[in-house]
Protein backbone atom coordinates (compact mmCIF):
# COMPACT_ATOMS: atom_id res chain seq x y z
CA UNK A 1 0.00 0.00 0.00
CA UNK A 2 2.80 2.15 0.64
CA UNK A 3 4.90 1.63 -2.59
CA UNK A 4 3.10 5.07 -4.06
CA UNK A 5 2.15 3.17 -6.96
CA UNK A 6 -1.42 5.18 -6.67
CA UNK A 7 0.62 8.67 -5.68
CA UNK A 8 2.25 10.84 -7.90
CA UNK A 9 6.08 11.89 -7.02
CA UNK A 10 5.32 15.03 -4.54
CA UNK A 11 7.18 17.99 -3.63
CA UNK A 12 8.02 18.87 -0.41
CA UNK A 13 5.60 21.31 -0.10
CA UNK A 14 2.94 19.52 -1.94
CA UNK A 15 3.44 16.79 0.28
CA UNK A 16 3.07 18.61 3.72
CA UNK A 17 0.06 20.18 2.33
CA UNK A 18 -1.15 16.50 2.24
CA UNK A 19 0.28 15.57 5.45
CA UNK A 20 -1.38 18.68 7.27
CA UNK A 21 -5.10 17.76 5.31
CA UNK A 22 -5.34 14.72 7.65
CA UNK A 23 -4.62 16.67 10.78
CA UNK A 24 -7.33 19.48 9.43
CA UNK A 25 -9.81 16.54 8.97
CA UNK A 26 -8.96 15.02 12.69
CA UNK A 27 -10.35 18.50 13.80
CA UNK A 28 -12.98 18.61 16.42
CA UNK A 29 -12.41 14.98 16.84
CA UNK A 30 -11.33 12.54 19.41
CA UNK A 31 -8.27 10.16 19.20
CA UNK A 32 -8.26 7.33 21.56
CA UNK A 33 -5.54 4.73 22.46
CA UNK A 34 -6.89 1.44 21.94
CA UNK A 35 -4.47 -1.77 22.22
CA UNK A 36 -6.87 -4.33 21.29
CA UNK A 37 -9.24 -4.81 17.93
CA UNK A 38 -12.40 -5.49 20.09
CA UNK A 39 -11.02 -1.53 22.20
CA UNK A 40 -10.98 -0.10 18.44
CA UNK A 41 -14.15 -1.27 17.98
CA UNK A 42 -15.59 0.24 20.87
CA UNK A 43 -13.89 3.85 20.13
CA UNK A 44 -15.02 3.69 16.45
CA UNK A 45 -18.62 2.98 17.79
CA UNK A 46 -18.39 5.71 20.37
CA UNK A 47 -17.32 8.33 17.26
CA UNK A 48 -13.49 8.30 17.93
CA UNK A 49 -12.07 10.05 14.82
CA UNK A 50 -9.21 8.07 14.76
CA UNK A 51 -7.54 5.15 16.98
CA UNK A 52 -4.28 4.74 18.39
CA UNK A 53 -2.82 1.73 18.54
CA UNK A 54 -0.79 0.69 21.28
CA UNK A 55 0.73 -2.30 23.24
CA UNK A 56 0.12 -0.95 26.76
CA UNK A 57 -1.68 2.41 27.69
CA UNK A 58 0.54 4.78 29.39
CA UNK A 59 -1.04 4.25 32.83
CA UNK A 60 0.32 0.97 32.28
CA UNK A 61 3.71 1.91 30.79
CA UNK A 62 4.45 3.89 33.79
CA UNK A 63 3.23 1.20 36.45
CA UNK A 64 4.85 -1.49 34.51
CA UNK A 65 8.25 0.49 33.60
CA UNK A 66 11.10 -1.16 31.63
CA UNK A 67 11.83 -0.18 27.90
CA UNK A 68 8.43 1.26 25.91
CA UNK A 69 8.92 0.59 22.27
CA UNK A 70 6.76 0.71 19.07
CA UNK A 71 4.20 -1.94 19.39
CA UNK A 72 3.91 -5.40 18.09
CA UNK A 73 3.53 -5.50 14.26
CA UNK A 74 0.58 -7.42 14.74
CA UNK A 75 -1.69 -5.44 17.15
CA UNK A 76 -1.37 -2.86 14.73
CA UNK A 77 -2.38 -4.81 11.50
CA UNK A 78 -4.84 -6.45 13.37
CA UNK A 79 -6.49 -3.09 14.59
CA UNK A 80 -5.90 -1.65 11.01
CA UNK A 81 -8.19 -4.45 9.50
CA UNK A 82 -11.00 -3.71 11.90
CA UNK A 83 -11.94 -0.51 11.42
CA UNK A 84 -12.38 2.07 8.89
CA UNK A 85 -11.45 5.67 10.63
CA UNK A 86 -7.63 6.46 10.65
CA UNK A 87 -5.12 4.33 12.30
CA UNK A 88 -2.25 6.05 14.62
CA UNK A 89 0.60 4.67 16.34
CA UNK A 90 3.73 5.49 17.94
CA UNK A 91 7.34 5.39 17.56
CA UNK A 92 10.25 6.54 20.05
CA UNK A 93 11.88 9.51 19.94
CA UNK A 94 14.15 9.90 16.64
CA UNK A 95 13.74 6.03 15.98
CA UNK A 96 13.66 6.50 11.81
CA UNK A 97 13.72 2.54 11.78
CA UNK A 98 10.83 2.28 13.50
CA UNK A 99 8.79 5.01 11.66
CA UNK A 100 9.46 3.38 8.24
CA UNK A 101 8.09 0.08 9.80
CA UNK A 102 4.97 1.97 10.52
CA UNK A 103 4.77 4.04 6.98
CA UNK A 104 5.08 1.07 5.56
CA UNK A 105 2.34 -0.76 7.11
CA UNK A 106 0.44 2.32 5.72
CA UNK A 107 -0.14 3.26 9.21
CA UNK A 108 -2.10 6.78 8.80
CA UNK A 109 -0.25 9.04 11.39
CA UNK A 110 2.82 8.35 13.53
CA UNK A 111 3.13 9.95 16.65
CA UNK A 112 7.02 10.14 17.44
CA UNK A 113 6.32 9.80 21.45
CA UNK A 114 7.18 10.78 24.79
CA UNK A 115 5.57 7.66 26.12
CA UNK A 116 7.70 5.73 24.87
CA UNK A 117 11.03 5.37 25.84
CA UNK A 118 13.33 7.82 23.92
CA UNK A 119 15.73 6.16 20.95
CA UNK A 120 18.00 9.66 20.57
CA UNK A 121 18.46 11.30 23.25
CA UNK A 122 19.53 14.47 21.07
CA UNK A 123 17.30 14.09 17.83
CA UNK A 124 14.16 13.64 16.56
CA UNK A 125 13.65 12.32 13.14
CA UNK A 126 13.54 14.40 10.50
CA UNK A 127 9.72 14.35 9.34
CA UNK A 128 9.89 15.63 5.68
CA UNK A 129 11.47 12.28 4.57
CA UNK A 130 7.99 10.40 4.44
CA UNK A 131 4.99 10.14 3.09
CA UNK A 132 2.93 9.32 6.14
CA UNK A 133 2.09 12.64 8.54
CA UNK A 134 3.63 13.15 12.40
CA UNK A 135 2.26 14.08 15.03
CA UNK A 136 4.43 15.51 17.87
CA UNK A 137 4.24 16.45 21.85
CA UNK A 138 5.31 19.83 22.55
CA UNK A 139 4.92 21.60 26.31
CA UNK A 140 5.90 25.01 24.80
CA UNK A 141 5.92 27.07 21.67
CA UNK A 142 9.75 26.79 20.68
CA UNK A 143 9.25 23.12 21.04
CA UNK A 144 6.30 23.04 18.94
CA UNK A 145 8.18 25.18 15.97
CA UNK A 146 11.37 23.20 16.18
CA UNK A 147 8.93 19.65 15.76
CA UNK A 148 6.96 21.38 12.70
CA UNK A 149 10.91 22.87 11.25
CA UNK A 150 11.41 19.07 11.15
CA UNK A 151 8.35 18.27 9.67
CA UNK A 152 5.56 17.62 12.22
CA UNK A 153 1.94 18.13 10.76
CA UNK A 154 0.28 18.05 13.86
CA UNK A 155 1.38 19.31 17.21
CA UNK A 156 -0.42 17.88 20.67
CA UNK A 157 0.61 19.05 24.42
CA UNK A 158 2.59 16.39 26.14
CA UNK A 159 0.33 16.93 29.31
CA UNK A 160 1.51 13.72 32.03
CA UNK A 161 0.25 10.44 29.83
CA UNK A 162 -0.98 7.85 32.03
CA UNK A 163 -1.35 10.34 35.25
CA UNK A 164 -5.33 10.74 34.69
CA UNK A 165 -4.41 14.46 35.15
CA UNK A 166 -5.10 17.35 33.26
CA UNK A 167 -2.77 20.09 34.87
CA UNK A 168 0.18 19.56 32.76
CA UNK A 169 -1.83 19.58 29.59
CA UNK A 170 -3.66 23.09 30.86
CA UNK A 171 -0.11 23.93 31.50
CA UNK A 172 1.43 23.11 28.08
CA UNK A 173 -1.74 24.95 26.03
CA UNK A 174 -1.59 28.06 28.13
CA UNK A 175 2.44 28.28 27.56
CA UNK A 176 1.85 27.68 23.57
CA UNK A 177 -1.12 29.68 23.05
CA UNK A 178 -0.44 32.44 25.37
CA UNK A 179 3.24 32.78 23.59
CA UNK A 180 1.85 32.77 20.19
CA UNK A 181 -0.52 35.72 21.66
CA UNK A 182 2.98 37.48 22.66
CA UNK A 183 4.51 36.59 19.39
CA UNK A 184 1.44 38.12 17.75
CA UNK A 185 1.51 41.14 18.83
CA UNK A 186 5.29 42.11 19.03
CA UNK A 187 6.61 44.63 16.29
CA UNK A 188 8.45 42.80 13.29
CA UNK A 189 12.04 43.91 14.88
CA UNK A 190 11.21 42.35 17.99
CA UNK A 191 10.72 38.59 16.03
CA UNK A 192 14.88 37.52 15.52
CA UNK A 193 15.54 38.28 19.32
CA UNK A 194 12.51 35.97 19.93
CA UNK A 195 13.05 33.26 17.24
CA UNK A 196 16.53 33.17 19.18
CA UNK A 197 15.01 33.29 22.67
CA UNK A 198 12.31 30.15 21.56
CA UNK A 199 15.22 28.37 19.77
CA UNK A 200 12.82 28.31 16.70
CA UNK A 201 12.97 29.20 12.65
CA UNK A 202 12.28 32.64 12.38
CA UNK A 203 10.38 32.04 9.75
CA UNK A 204 8.08 30.12 11.69
CA UNK A 205 7.84 32.61 14.23
CA UNK A 206 7.06 35.03 11.89
CA UNK A 207 4.39 33.03 10.41
CA UNK A 208 2.79 33.10 14.38
CA UNK A 209 3.26 36.28 14.42
CA UNK A 210 1.59 37.63 11.05
CA UNK A 211 -1.24 34.37 11.58
CA UNK A 212 -1.78 34.03 15.44
CA UNK A 213 -1.23 30.15 15.75
CA UNK A 214 0.63 27.38 14.63
CA UNK A 215 1.38 26.28 10.67
CA UNK A 216 -0.63 23.07 11.59
CA UNK A 217 -3.39 21.78 13.73
CA UNK A 218 -2.89 22.41 17.70
CA UNK A 219 -4.31 19.21 19.85
CA UNK A 220 -4.10 18.45 23.65
CA UNK A 221 -3.38 15.03 25.00
CA UNK A 222 -2.22 13.69 28.32
CA UNK A 223 -4.33 13.35 31.49
CA UNK A 224 -7.79 13.79 30.26
CA UNK A 225 -9.51 11.82 31.98
CA UNK A 226 -13.63 13.39 31.53
CA UNK A 227 -16.11 14.95 29.69
CA UNK A 228 -15.12 17.61 31.18
CA UNK A 229 -11.62 17.55 30.98
CA UNK A 230 -11.73 17.26 26.89
CA UNK A 231 -13.89 20.15 26.49
CA UNK A 232 -11.67 22.36 29.26
CA UNK A 233 -8.49 21.56 26.50
CA UNK A 234 -11.02 23.17 23.51
CA UNK A 235 -11.82 25.94 25.85
CA UNK A 236 -7.98 26.79 25.92
CA UNK A 237 -7.93 26.56 22.18
CA UNK A 238 -7.23 23.11 21.31
CA UNK A 239 -8.50 21.92 18.06
CA UNK A 240 -8.90 18.46 19.17
CA UNK A 241 -8.33 15.73 22.03
CA UNK A 242 -6.08 12.81 22.75
CA UNK A 243 -7.68 10.64 25.29
CA UNK A 244 -5.20 7.74 26.01
CA UNK A 245 -5.47 5.43 29.43
CA UNK A 246 -8.67 7.79 30.38
CA UNK A 247 -10.99 5.28 28.49
CA UNK A 248 -10.05 1.87 29.10
CA UNK A 249 -8.28 2.67 32.45
CA UNK A 250 -11.82 3.63 33.75
CA UNK A 251 -15.46 1.16 34.61
CA UNK A 252 -17.17 1.73 32.01
CA UNK A 253 -15.05 2.69 28.82
CA UNK A 254 -18.03 2.46 25.80
CA UNK A 255 -20.17 5.18 27.52
CA UNK A 256 -17.05 7.21 28.76
CA UNK A 257 -15.70 7.03 25.26
CA UNK A 258 -19.31 8.45 24.07
CA UNK A 259 -19.37 10.86 26.64
CA UNK A 260 -15.89 12.32 25.88
CA UNK A 261 -17.33 12.71 22.18
CA UNK A 262 -20.01 14.23 23.23
CA UNK A 263 -18.23 16.97 25.52
CA UNK A 264 -15.57 17.40 22.69
CA UNK A 265 -18.39 18.59 19.54
CA UNK A 266 -20.46 21.06 22.30
CA UNK A 267 -17.86 21.97 24.31
CA UNK A 268 -18.92 25.27 24.57
CA UNK A 269 -22.60 24.36 25.74
CA UNK A 270 -22.50 23.26 29.44
CA UNK A 271 -25.74 21.41 29.62
CA UNK A 272 -24.53 18.85 26.89
CA UNK A 273 -21.47 18.56 28.96
CA UNK A 274 -23.42 17.64 31.81
CA UNK A 275 -26.03 15.77 29.91
CA UNK A 276 -22.85 13.53 28.65
CA UNK A 277 -21.53 13.48 32.15
CA UNK A 278 -24.09 12.30 34.09
CA UNK A 279 -24.51 8.34 35.21
CA UNK A 280 -20.91 7.81 34.37
CA UNK A 281 -18.81 5.01 36.19
CA UNK A 282 -15.32 5.79 38.20
CA UNK A 283 -13.01 7.09 35.97
CA UNK A 284 -9.45 5.80 36.07
CA UNK A 285 -7.69 6.98 38.80
CA UNK A 286 -5.64 10.25 38.84
CA UNK A 287 -1.88 10.68 39.83
CA UNK A 288 -1.35 14.25 42.02
CA UNK A 289 1.50 16.01 39.89
CA UNK A 290 3.75 16.68 43.05
CA UNK A 291 3.50 13.01 43.82
CA UNK A 292 6.01 11.93 40.95
CA UNK A 293 9.81 12.68 40.80
CA UNK A 294 11.21 14.53 38.30
CA UNK A 295 12.50 11.77 36.65
CA UNK A 296 9.34 9.77 35.92
CA UNK A 297 7.59 12.78 33.94
CA UNK A 298 7.51 12.04 30.45
CA UNK A 299 6.49 15.27 29.66
CA UNK A 300 10.77 15.70 30.05
CA UNK A 301 11.77 13.59 27.23
CA UNK A 302 12.00 15.38 23.86
CA UNK A 303 13.94 18.23 23.07
CA UNK B 1 -25.22 38.54 2.53
CA UNK B 2 -25.36 34.68 1.72
CA UNK B 3 -25.82 33.14 4.71
CA UNK B 4 -24.05 29.69 4.62
CA UNK B 5 -24.32 26.87 7.50
CA UNK B 6 -22.08 24.59 8.44
CA UNK B 7 -22.55 21.20 9.77
CA UNK B 8 -20.19 21.54 12.93
CA UNK B 9 -19.97 17.91 14.63
CA UNK B 10 -16.54 17.32 13.62
CA UNK B 11 -14.05 18.06 11.03
CA UNK B 12 -12.52 21.06 8.72
CA UNK B 13 -15.10 23.18 9.97
CA UNK B 14 -12.86 26.27 9.96
CA UNK B 15 -11.35 25.89 6.64
CA UNK B 16 -15.04 25.74 5.21
CA UNK B 17 -15.83 28.44 7.06
CA UNK B 18 -12.65 30.65 5.65
CA UNK B 19 -13.47 29.31 2.47
CA UNK B 20 -16.95 30.72 2.16
CA UNK B 21 -16.18 33.73 3.62
CA UNK B 22 -13.41 34.39 0.68
CA UNK B 23 -15.82 33.90 -1.78
CA UNK B 24 -18.34 36.55 -0.01
CA UNK B 25 -20.29 34.29 2.07
CA UNK B 26 -21.18 34.88 6.00
CA UNK B 27 -20.96 31.33 7.72
CA UNK B 28 -23.13 30.26 10.97
CA UNK B 29 -22.51 26.70 12.75
CA UNK B 30 -25.20 24.22 12.65
CA UNK B 31 -25.55 21.62 15.59
CA UNK B 32 -29.25 21.24 16.04
CA UNK B 33 -32.69 21.73 13.92
CA UNK B 34 -33.33 25.14 14.39
CA UNK B 35 -30.01 26.49 13.15
CA UNK B 36 -30.79 25.36 9.86
CA UNK B 37 -33.38 28.42 9.99
CA UNK B 38 -31.98 31.65 7.75
CA UNK B 39 -29.49 29.95 6.69
CA UNK B 40 -29.13 29.83 2.58
CA UNK B 41 -26.90 27.05 1.63
CA UNK B 42 -25.60 24.30 3.87
CA UNK B 43 -21.82 22.33 3.64
CA UNK B 44 -21.14 18.91 5.24
CA UNK B 45 -17.41 19.14 5.92
CA UNK B 46 -14.53 16.60 5.27
CA UNK B 47 -13.41 14.54 8.48
CA UNK B 48 -14.54 11.28 9.42
CA UNK B 49 -18.02 9.78 7.98
CA UNK B 50 -18.57 7.47 10.88
CA UNK B 51 -18.06 10.32 13.74
CA UNK B 52 -20.28 12.96 11.84
CA UNK B 53 -22.93 10.00 11.28
CA UNK B 54 -22.93 9.10 14.83
CA UNK B 55 -23.27 12.99 15.98
CA UNK B 56 -25.99 13.24 13.37
CA UNK B 57 -28.27 10.27 14.63
CA UNK B 58 -27.91 11.38 18.03
CA UNK B 59 -29.03 15.39 17.20
CA UNK B 60 -31.76 13.57 14.95
CA UNK B 61 -30.71 15.82 12.49
CA UNK B 62 -31.05 13.06 9.47
CA UNK B 63 -35.03 14.06 8.50
CA UNK B 64 -34.36 17.96 9.08
CA UNK B 65 -31.44 18.20 6.83
CA UNK B 66 -33.57 15.30 4.21
CA UNK B 67 -36.19 18.55 4.84
CA UNK B 68 -33.89 21.36 4.44
CA UNK B 69 -32.49 20.00 1.05
CA UNK B 70 -36.69 19.38 0.38
CA UNK B 71 -36.69 23.17 0.23
CA UNK B 72 -34.89 23.66 -2.79
CA UNK B 73 -31.97 24.98 -0.48
CA UNK B 74 -28.37 24.13 -1.70
CA UNK B 75 -26.06 21.41 -0.22
CA UNK B 76 -22.26 20.63 -0.46
CA UNK B 77 -20.39 17.44 0.93
CA UNK B 78 -17.10 17.60 0.79
CA UNK B 79 -14.86 14.11 1.26
CA UNK B 80 -17.10 12.39 4.37
CA UNK B 81 -19.21 15.14 3.52
CA UNK B 82 -19.94 13.81 -0.18
CA UNK B 83 -20.14 10.28 1.23
CA UNK B 84 -22.91 11.37 3.65
CA UNK B 85 -24.96 12.46 0.63
CA UNK B 86 -24.81 9.61 -0.91
CA UNK B 87 -27.57 7.04 -1.38
CA UNK B 88 -25.45 3.92 0.49
CA UNK B 89 -22.06 3.58 0.97
CA UNK B 90 -20.55 0.17 -0.46
CA UNK B 91 -17.87 -0.69 2.37
CA UNK B 92 -18.23 -0.05 6.08
CA UNK B 93 -21.48 1.37 5.78
CA UNK B 94 -22.52 4.34 7.43
CA UNK B 95 -26.12 5.94 7.56
CA UNK B 96 -26.29 8.50 4.55
CA UNK B 97 -28.83 11.26 3.99
CA UNK B 98 -29.80 9.97 0.47
CA UNK B 99 -29.55 12.97 -1.69
CA UNK B 100 -27.42 11.91 -4.08
CA UNK B 101 -28.15 9.44 -6.52
CA UNK B 102 -24.44 7.91 -6.05
CA UNK B 103 -22.88 5.32 -4.31
CA UNK B 104 -19.84 6.05 -2.01
CA UNK B 105 -16.48 3.86 -1.46
CA UNK B 106 -14.89 4.79 1.40
CA UNK B 107 -10.76 5.29 1.57
CA UNK B 108 -11.31 4.00 -1.84
CA UNK B 109 -7.49 5.32 -2.90
CA UNK B 110 -5.66 3.52 0.53
CA UNK B 111 -4.59 4.63 3.48
CA UNK B 112 -3.17 7.88 4.52
CA UNK B 113 0.25 7.42 2.27
CA UNK B 114 -1.83 7.24 -0.60
CA UNK B 115 -3.76 10.79 -0.04
CA UNK B 116 -2.30 12.45 -3.72
CA UNK B 117 -2.73 16.17 -5.39
CA UNK B 118 -3.81 16.41 -8.96
CA UNK B 119 -4.89 18.58 -11.27
CA UNK B 120 -8.65 17.66 -12.69
CA UNK B 121 -8.77 16.46 -16.14
CA UNK B 122 -9.16 18.82 -18.96
CA UNK B 123 -12.66 17.41 -20.35
CA UNK B 124 -14.07 18.92 -17.18
CA UNK B 125 -16.54 21.85 -16.44
CA UNK B 126 -15.34 25.48 -17.21
CA UNK B 127 -14.06 26.75 -14.25
CA UNK B 128 -13.19 23.22 -12.82
CA UNK B 129 -10.87 22.65 -15.57
CA UNK B 130 -7.14 22.59 -14.07
CA UNK B 131 -8.18 22.94 -10.81
CA UNK B 132 -6.11 21.66 -8.27
CA UNK B 133 -7.24 18.46 -6.15
CA UNK B 134 -6.26 17.30 -3.00
CA UNK B 135 -7.36 14.03 -2.30
CA UNK B 136 -6.97 12.76 1.60
CA UNK B 137 -8.30 9.22 2.42
CA UNK B 138 -10.62 10.07 -0.40
CA UNK B 139 -13.96 8.42 -1.61
CA UNK B 140 -15.12 7.35 -4.93
CA UNK B 141 -18.71 7.99 -6.42
CA UNK B 142 -19.81 4.97 -8.65
CA UNK B 143 -23.26 3.90 -10.08
CA UNK B 144 -24.22 7.73 -10.84
CA UNK B 145 -27.68 8.09 -11.32
CA UNK B 146 -29.37 10.03 -14.46
CA UNK B 147 -30.24 12.72 -12.83
CA UNK B 148 -26.10 13.82 -12.06
CA UNK B 149 -24.10 15.69 -13.97
CA UNK B 150 -20.34 14.92 -13.48
CA UNK B 151 -18.85 18.80 -12.97
CA UNK B 152 -14.73 17.63 -12.66
CA UNK B 153 -13.19 14.49 -13.33
CA UNK B 154 -8.97 13.52 -12.23
CA UNK B 155 -8.09 10.32 -14.20
CA UNK B 156 -11.73 9.86 -15.61
CA UNK B 157 -13.42 9.43 -12.23
CA UNK B 158 -16.12 11.92 -11.22
CA UNK B 159 -14.38 13.89 -8.35
CA UNK B 160 -16.99 16.59 -8.49
CA UNK B 161 -20.72 15.95 -9.22
CA UNK B 162 -24.27 17.98 -9.17
CA UNK B 163 -27.35 16.84 -8.66
CA UNK B 164 -30.01 19.92 -8.84
CA UNK B 165 -28.90 21.69 -5.88
CA UNK B 166 -26.63 19.22 -4.41
CA UNK B 167 -23.11 19.54 -4.87
CA UNK B 168 -20.78 16.70 -4.19
CA UNK B 169 -16.81 16.75 -3.91
CA UNK B 170 -14.05 13.63 -3.31
CA UNK B 171 -11.43 16.42 -2.94
CA UNK B 172 -11.21 19.01 -0.61
CA UNK B 173 -12.06 22.67 -2.06
CA UNK B 174 -11.86 24.31 0.89
CA UNK B 175 -8.01 23.85 1.59
CA UNK B 176 -5.68 25.86 0.20
CA UNK B 177 -5.56 29.94 0.28
CA UNK B 178 -7.01 30.88 -3.36
CA UNK B 179 -10.99 31.47 -3.39
CA UNK B 180 -12.61 28.05 -4.78
CA UNK B 181 -15.05 27.94 -7.60
CA UNK B 182 -16.69 25.25 -5.75
CA UNK B 183 -17.78 27.55 -3.18
CA UNK B 184 -18.56 30.05 -5.20
CA UNK B 185 -21.04 27.69 -7.48
CA UNK B 186 -22.62 26.63 -4.25
CA UNK B 187 -23.21 30.67 -3.12
CA UNK B 188 -24.72 30.48 -7.05
CA UNK B 189 -27.08 28.27 -6.23
CA UNK B 190 -28.12 29.86 -2.81
CA UNK B 191 -28.79 32.80 -4.55
CA UNK B 192 -31.05 31.00 -7.72
CA UNK B 193 -32.51 29.42 -4.29
CA UNK B 194 -33.59 32.57 -2.69
CA UNK B 195 -35.30 33.46 -6.25
CA UNK B 196 -35.39 37.36 -7.99
CA UNK B 197 -34.31 39.82 -4.79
Amino acid sequence: MSDGSSGQARTTAEAFEIKVGLAEMLKGGVIMDVTTPEQAKIAEDAGAAAVMALERVPADIRRDGGVARMSAVSVIEAIQKTVSIPVMAKVRIGHVVEARLLEALGVDFIDESEVLTPADDENHVWKHDFRSPFVCGARNLGEALRRIAEGAAMIRTKGEAGSGNIVEAVRHLRSVCGEMRAVQAMREEELMAKAKELQAPIELVRHVHEHGKLPVPNFAAGGVATPADAALCRELGAEAVFVGSGIFKSDDPENRARAIVRANTHWDDPAEILAASRGLARPMEGIEMGTLEERDKLANRGW
Amino acid sequence: MTRIGILAIQGDIEAHAAASERVGGCTVRVLREKDLDGIDALILPGGESTTIAKGLARLGLYEPLRQFAATGRPLLGTCAGAILLSREVENHPVETLGLLDAVAARNAYGTQVDSFAALSDAGSEAPFRDLRCTFIRAPQLRDLGPDVQVLARVEGRPVLVRQRRVLAATFHPELGEGPSPVHRLLLALADEAAGPA
